[in-house]
């Protein structure tokens, strides 16, 4: 069969790019038992604005640095592949490191138009928040008996 | 080959000659071969048009095929074009249409259910447009010559299938660009011409242009009362009663809604503003031959109906305005008086052939849609509602089923439309799709935020078919699934916890 090329017909292909890609395969979908003392919880956003994100982290205490790392998100096709693009980012990454994140960063490596920015920013607000809620964990220590009987 | 033929086989080629022409310099013979064969076009009026068009394509294929083989020295079914397709498919217009069909049924085209937003065109419609294209095209408003009058004959004839399908006189419908411009058309026009009367009713669920046009009037200074709806959908008729002033110039109040489908009570409120002396317009452009319209019982004094929600063509649309009693209106459009003064310019004829012959459709086989749409709408709807947290939107009896509405819980709309790639469907209407606020019309009808941001709406119409839906069935069940395995508040309530509860950080 000899082969031209015509104009498509039918529909063009969308050339997929990183956001469609981290939207089809989002890497470290899940949960971490958040009681644990080494995992961090960020849940940020609102159902009533459309976009709720969790992330949470594991961190290794003997080198600081976030050794596991899973998210949750209910938005839309940028939200999702923001949270999945920022957990490839932090994964091994030291907890200064990652706190100094903007979400400027996620934006430009995902191209996200100017009406998806604020999917960045959560994302952004995800991994303080999480950060956030591990220091103050391991800062309090464990829970004692006593505290949780109050 | 007769006159008509000549005239279709014209306008075929000449559409074919569109994507025939960019082609890689490699290919040189093969692109002769087909450019050639758009080179001895014709151009001849004719009289006739009741000429069968397939006889037409199948003469053409065999002509165009063999100038092909004599050019080239291949068979065009072996000469491969990209995209899956080979040169046979553009040996003729109909084989080409065709065989997009099938490349459609193996999904690289998405499965259309936004029957709302428009529907495709009949072929019965386009078959009817296509002389009016080339060799009729006199001017309607011509009264010197023969050309003038054919067109104008044509175009009263659409008019009648368009009066006979709302139950009106030809002489009442009056021919615009679409809906849009009737909605604008009805209400700044009978508010600037009853100059006294400064009040205007409307709801809060009505189409944007409605809403816009009253927004308008307002800064010219009327008042207008926006009803607010029942969580059904439906508006009150007492509270529209009240609201009603010796100065209401006019109540609009739509049909079947077009984001959720629920059907107002169209007679009550005709018989309610009879009562009261105002006027009644009503934009019908999703009920007009979906569901039986009669402008005499309803009582209804103006109508909005548009050409391309009804399988015609886009462009087009009509604006009924009563005669008896007889309604005035202080025209958009001014110039050289065509449509009775109330909207002047040249009229498109084949447009106005179109929509005529997709309204005479209509009223033929509105009976049989009907039940049809009927029917593939229980299946989706059953089917939909079966999964859990999920819920309907608008009244559950008083509604078009062509139009289902679905909220699914946990889940965010747009992410979900996202997943359904293989599926063309919205999450509200198609203006305000490119902006992330929720509907407001699930806003007005009472729902939540979050559930206005997961709610899709599925429209269903005469060529749907039920392998169609049960593919969007099975779809949407397994990507919720997903979604919903990925949705921090789907575990937050499988944990049992109350999504009130929790303080949420707003943005």
């Amino acid at each position: 069969m000899r082969k031209i090329c015509l104009p498509p017909l039918v529909l063009q292909k969308i050339i997929p790019s990183k956001t469609t890609d981290h939207y089809n395969n989002p890497r470290n979908v899940g949960s971490l038992p958040k009681n644990d003392m080494d995992v961090g919880t960020g849940l940020v956003g609102a159902p009533a604005c459309g976009d709720v994100m969790k992330l949470q982290i594991r961190v290794d205490k003997n080198t600081n640095t976030i050794s596991e790392v899973k998210f949750k998100t209910f938005g839309c096709g940028s939200a999702i592949a923001s949270s999945s693009y920022l957990t490839e980012l932090v994964r091994g990454m030291s907890l200064e490191d990652a706190g100094r994140i903007r979400n400027t960063e996620i934006a430009k490596e995902l191209c996200l138009p100017p009406v998806k920015l604020h999917c960045s920013m959560l994302a952004e607000d995800a991994i303080k928040s999480a950060i956030k809620d591990y220091q103050t964990k391991s800062n309090r220590g464990p829970p004692t008996l006593g505290k949780n009987l109050l | 080959m007769t006159t008509t033929a000549k005239v279709v086989r014209c306008a075929a080629r000449f559409s074919r000659s569109h994507f025939a022409s960019p082609l890689r310099p490699a290919a040189t013979t093969v692109r002769r071969a087909l450019t050639a064969q758009l080179q001895h076009r014709c151009i001849s009026s004719s009289g006739k048009n009741e000429e069968a068009a397939v006889k037409v394509d199948v003469e053409n294929r065999r002509i165009d095929t063999s100038n092909f083989m004599n050019k080239t020295g291949m068979k065009p079914s072996e000469v491969d074009v990209g995209n899956r397709l080979t040169a046979d498919a553009m040996m003729s217009p109909s084989a080409g249409i065709l065989k997009q069909a099938t490349i459609m049924d193996e999904g690289s085209r998405p499965i259309y259910l936004d029957m709302q937003a428009t529907t495709p065109m009949d072929p019965r419609v386009l078959d009817a447009m296509l002389p009016f294209y080339t060799g009729l095209y006199g001017n309607p408003h011509s009264r010197t010559h023969a050309y003038g009058w054919e067109t104008e004959k044509a175009i009263d004839v659409a008019r009648g299938h368009i009066a006979k399908l709302i139950g009106a006189d030809p002489k009442e419908i009056i021919f615009t660009s679409g809906a849009t411009e009737s909605n604008n058309m009805s209400i700044k026009g009978v508010a600037r011409f009853y100059k006294s009367k400064r009040h205007i009713v409307t709801s809060q669920t009505e189409h944007k242009c409605v809403l816009d046009s009253c927004r308008h009037l307002q800064d010219e200074g009327y008042e207008i009362t926006y009803l607010p709806v029942k969580s059904n959908g439906l508006i009150d008729l007492e509270q529209l009663e009240k609201e009603i002033r010796p100065d209401t110039a006019l109540v609009s109040i739509m049909t079947v809604n077009n984001e959720i489908g629920v059907i107002q009570p169209m007679e009550e409120i005709g018989k309610l503003c009879r009562k009261k002396g105002v006027f009644f317009h009503t934009d019908g452009a999703q009920a007009v031959g979906k569901i039986p319209v009669d402008v005499g019982k309803w009582n209804v004094d103006l109508m909005s109906i548009s050409g391309h929600k009804v399988y015609g063509p886009k462009g087009i649309g009509a604006c009924y305005i009563r005669r008896r009693p007889k309604v005035r209106i202080d025209p958009l459009i001014s110039g050289g008086g065509q449509e009775r003064g109330l909207r002047s310019g040249t009229l498109a004829p084949p447009l106005v052939i179109g929509f005529g012959e997709a309204c005479r459709i209509a009223k033929e086989e509105i009976d049989y849609d009907h039940k049809r749409v009927t029917a593939l709408a229980n299946r989706l709807q059953s089917g939909l509602l079966a999964m859990e947290h999920t819920t309907l939107n608008g009244d559950a009896n008083a509604r078009y089923p062509g139009c289902v509405n679905v909220s699914f819980a946990y889940v965010e709309g747009e992410s979900l439309l996202m997943a359904l790639k293989d599926v063309a469907l919205s999450s509200g209407s198609a203006c305000t799709s490119a902006s992330l606020e929720p509907s407001y019309v699930l806003r007005a009808l009472g729902s939540s935020d979050e559930s206005a941001h997961s709610s899709i709406r599925f429209g269903i119409g005469r060529f749907t078919t039920e392998a169609e839906i049960d593919y969007v069935l099975k779809a949407v069940r397994d990507r919720v699934t997903v979604l919903r395995e990925m949705s921090p508040l789907w575990e937050l309530v499988q944990e049992g916890v109350d999504l009130n509860t929790i303080e949420w950080s707003q943005h």
